[in-house]
């Protein structure tokens, strides 16, 4: 397929994107510069320094939010994306009212508390309906544990072992990793 | 009984069946947040009690790691 070809095809495609912090904000910027008719993005939080060491937003942006941040960049790169951008914080009900026209969803949530929320919220109300998951990030290095498999319509990106602490925290490398196998997973799945 | 359990066989000697929960209890899965699922379909966590493992069955307990 020719990149025109692609550019076509994904541009009638909704992507729901639900967290706008390192997974969230590169998958989205990397979705947006292949063509994705329409990204709906959803987050309550907003840009802090600690936040550059692996999200896409930039040092003049801290204390903006971070939905309305990254609209902002993904516009600067590609103002043919359709943004839809709420600054909230996801409910079962609000992830069934936003995403239920979406062709894929993507968890892009750091607690493993919102994580189960929105795959139960999404298996059971949203049956049928692709989420893309990102699971075990942390750290640096090891990158032959960062793997992807698939779990009914779930599909799961991440080594699924090393959970963030003091000691090793989220950082750019490998949390740009897992969140662009989310976005090559969307493309898989959009373009089949 | 014989099941598989996260794509790998499972042998769990003098018993016939489980609920969700002793499943995870008895594998020592400590993670406080799990997705579970039996042959495909979802069990929630509130269900997790009594939801029943059968020989047989294909069981997904996917654990939930912070960090994004």
């Amino acid at each position: 397929m020719t990149f025109e070809e692609i550019q076509r095809r994904l541009s009638g495609k909704i992507v729901g994107i639900a967290g706008a912090g390192g997974l969230g904000s590169n998958c989205a910027i990397a979705l947006a510069r292949v063509g994705i008719g329409k990204l709906i993005i959803t987050d309550f939080d907003i840009v802090n320094k600690s936040n550059l060491n692996r999200q896409y937003y930039f040092y003049k942006q801290i204390g903006q939010k971070k939905v309305l941040a990254l609209k902002e960049n993904i516009i600067a790169i590609n103002p043919a994306v359709e943004v839809e951008a709420y600054d909230v914080k996801l409910t079962p009900d609000s992830i069934i009212t936003l995403f239920s026209d979406c062709d894929v969803i993507v968890e892009a949530f750091d607690l493993a508390e919102m994580k189960q929320m929105i795959i139960e919220t999404v298996l059971s109300e949203l049956p049928g309906k692709p989420l893309v998951t990102g699971l075990g990030m942390a750290g640096w290095g090891d990158t032959n544990s960062l793997r992807f498999r698939e779990e009914g319509n779930l599909y799961i990106c991440g080594d699924e072992k090393s959970e963030i602490s003091e000691d090793s925290p989220p950082l750019a490398p490998r949390v740009g990793i897992v969140a662009n196998m989310q976005a090559n997973t969307v493309l898989e799945l959009l373009l089949k | 009984m014989k099941i598989t359990l996260n794509n790998r066989m499972e042998v769990l000697e003098n018993t016939y069946q489980m609920t969700v929960q002793q499943l995870i209890e008895k594998k020592n899965f400590t993670f406080k947040f799990l997705v579970t699922k039996i042959n495909g379909k979802l069990v929630k966590r509130d269900e997790r009690d009594s939801a029943i493992v059968r020989d047989g069955d294909d069981v997904a307990i996917i654990h939930l790691i912070s960090g994004g």
